[in-house]
């Protein structure tokens, strides 16, 4: 869901939308884009963009020739990862001030989904693994016929933390999805600013999605769902009653929502992107024509 | 010239398309919007005229129901644009059912139902007062505005899209059933402060919601029945209008203060947030009238802010 909303052709990054070309249907009412300063500032921030995600493929590649299997890649990327993706809700910011004129609603889901499986999903359900050991005091009356005496008992607790989840093969299909995704979108953008739009790298954004859309769906439900045992386990970012304020939140309820809402939104989505994509790229072969 | 010369002819266009959906010759020039769009469905029976929205230009505001066709900037034949408003329901409707439902699932939770808390708490009742008193709180609030909307408002649309019952309903019947749950919950816990608390709560609740009524009817009197005249409200002898001197909808101030009540009684975290998003939603409609109030009335009073004085 966060893998090809992000590709959705409804969300621009500047650039007239970030629909260039003859091929755009101009379904916004302004025409003006933004002006010279804001433009300057979102081609540096749509470059910027674009090397952050090509670090990450580079550092992706890299790892995997150096270890020599796609297992657990996760962590050599982990920190650009998690830079690059957060840094994407500036993009709310962009919607709000009005230098890009996508909707605030929508750029703001696509972001937060995005931000939320990095960080409430697979970062947050973590324990490396190795044995953690715990010592805990174990309080014990011990009952003898004159005098009822209190010993405290040293325990140590071994916990076996083989409930992670960033060493998931799932986290692999999601990352890839996102960075060929991000890659070319941001590039798109970057293109569309100074108004000299590759066909190849319009057909890429508006083509890729076939595969990459459902691929990266697979890897986020997949890894929610390698992190349900483990949340429930440890309650993570759960209260219970009774408390003072008299709520309550079940984090694993709510993953098996989030999980569940895919069902409805994902279809939506995707097919909006084909539907944008006959739309977009059947236009521009049209003008080919006349040249 | 004959009388039949003094008639208008009056063409009416699918907005999108442009198609020709209806003409109608020998129309009264002092026929007004309402009357066609009678004229209309005769034609298109499917398309009701609350669902109608006709306007000089495709994709200009819709025409009025009062406005008269003599007197819009038309040709001998006018031509009006056709846009479907899609499936309407009355406003009436919908509010009936969008507070009826909160008043009857509360009490499911209060009477504790079976299949919402364990087995062992079926039809129990809870030990503390302020369990008690929160549903008397929550069901008046919602008996009146069930009474409100019969008796009371006068509303200047009669209808409303199809789809925002199942919205309203979803807002209103949801976060009604959450509060409800965790309010009415056998491990709830009562206000820190206590019966102090409970106290001055209640008395803010009672306070505002009879704010809310005496501004509901002050606005009612301010429009005749069956008309849909727009006046500027003042305050009246009734103290609880005086904040009108500083507020545009003094009914959302006092919305908002009867909710923010109740979550100080119940001192539940659901009811705050509920409170919050109404808040919010309020807001932005005092905002839309005190904005039109500005338009249309010149010596519209200055101090005035839209829902919150000096402030927001």
């Amino acid at each position: 869901m966060a893998a090809a909303a992000a590709t959705a052709a409804s969300k621009g990054n500047g650039g007239g939308g970030g629909r260039a070309g003859a091929g755009e249907a101009s379904s916004s009412r302004k025409k003006k884009g933004p002006g010279p300063l804001a433009t300057a500032y979102l081609v540096i921030y749509n470059v910027v963009m674009t090397a952050g995600w090509l670090v990450i493929a580079v550092g992706l590649v890299r790892a995997y020739l150096a270890k020599g299997s796609y297992h657990s890649l996760y962590y050599s990327i982990e920190k650009p990862l998690k830079f690059f993706q957060t840094g994407a809700l500036l993009e709310i910011l962009h919607c709000a001030i009005g230098i890009v004129p996508s909707s605030v609603v929508l750029t703001s889901f696509q972001v937060m989904s995005r931000v939320f499986l990095i960080w409430a999903v697979t970062h947050s359900v973590k324990e490396s693994g190795h044995i953690s050991l715990k010592k805990e005091k174990v309080k014990n009356r011990l009952q003898t016929p004159l005098k009822t005496w209190k010993l405290e008992r040293q325990t140590t607790v071994c916990q076996m933390a083989e409930l992670k989840v960033q060493s998931e093969d799932s986290v692999l299909l999601f990352v890839i999805a996102w960075t060929i995704t991000e890659i070319i979108r941001y590039s798109f953008y970057t293109f569309s600013l100074l108004n000299h739009l590759p066909y190849l790298i319009k057909w890429a954004r508006y083509t890729l999605f076939i595969v990459l859309y459902p691929m990266g769906v697979s890897g986020e439900l997949l890894t929610i769902y390698a992190a349900l045992p483990f949340v429930r386990q440890a309650g993570l970012y759960s209260i219970s009653l009774p408390n003072k304020y008299n709520f309550s939140f079940d984090y694993y309820a709510f993953l098996i929502l989030i999980m569940i809402s895919y069902i409805p939104i994902f279809p939506q989505l995707y097919f909006h992107m084909i539907h944008q994509r006959r739309k977009i790229l059947s236009h521009t072969e049209e003008h080919k024509k006349f040249e | 010239l004959h009388f039949k010369e003094l008639l208008g002819k009056v063409e009416i266009l699918d907005a999108k398309t442009r198609e020709k959906l209806c003409f109608l010759d020998k129309v009264e020039p002092q026929a007004t919007i309402a009357e066609i769009k009678n004229l209309f469905t005769k034609t298109h029976p499917q398309w009701y005229p609350a669902r109608q929205s006709l306007r000089l230009d495709p994709k200009g505001k819709s025409l009025k129901d009062e406005d008269v066709l003599q007197k819009l900037p038309v040709g001998t034949t006018a031509t009006l644009y056709f846009r479907d408003l899609g499936a309407q329901i009355s406003w009436v409707t919908v509010f009936l059912t969008e507070y009826a439902g909160p008043l009857f699932i509360y009490l499911l939770f209060y009477f504790r139902v079976p299949f919402i808390y364990g087995h062992k708490y079926d039809f129990t009742s809870s030990r503390h007062t302020v369990v008690h008193l929160a549903c008397i709180c929550h069901s008046f609030h919602y008996i009146k505005r069930l009474l409100e909307t019969l008796f009371v408002h006068r509303f200047s649309h009669g209808t409303m899209p199809l789809r925002n019952i199942f919205k309203n309903c979803t807002y209103y019947w949801g976060f009604a059933a959450w509060m409800a749950y965790y309010i009415n919950h056998p491990l709830y816990t009562p206000p820190t402060y206590g019966a102090q608390q409970v106290k001055l709560a209640l008395a803010i609740f009672v306070i505002c919601q009879l704010g809310n009524f005496s501004i509901h009817m002050a606005l009612r009197d301010l429009r005749p029945a069956g008309s849909k005249t727009r006046k500027i409200p003042y305050p009246t002898k009734n103290p609880f209008t005086w904040l009108f001197l500083l507020v545009s909808c003094p009914n959302y101030t006092y919305e908002v203060g009867s909710w923010i009540g109740f979550a100080i009684m119940t001192q539940c975290l659901p009811v705050a947030l509920f409170s919050l998003v109404g808040f919010t939603q309020m807001t932005i409609w005092a905002k839309g009238k005190h904005r039109s109030y500005l338009k249309e009335f010149r010596d519209y009073p200055p101090l005035r802010m839209p829902i919150i004085p000096f402030l927001l």
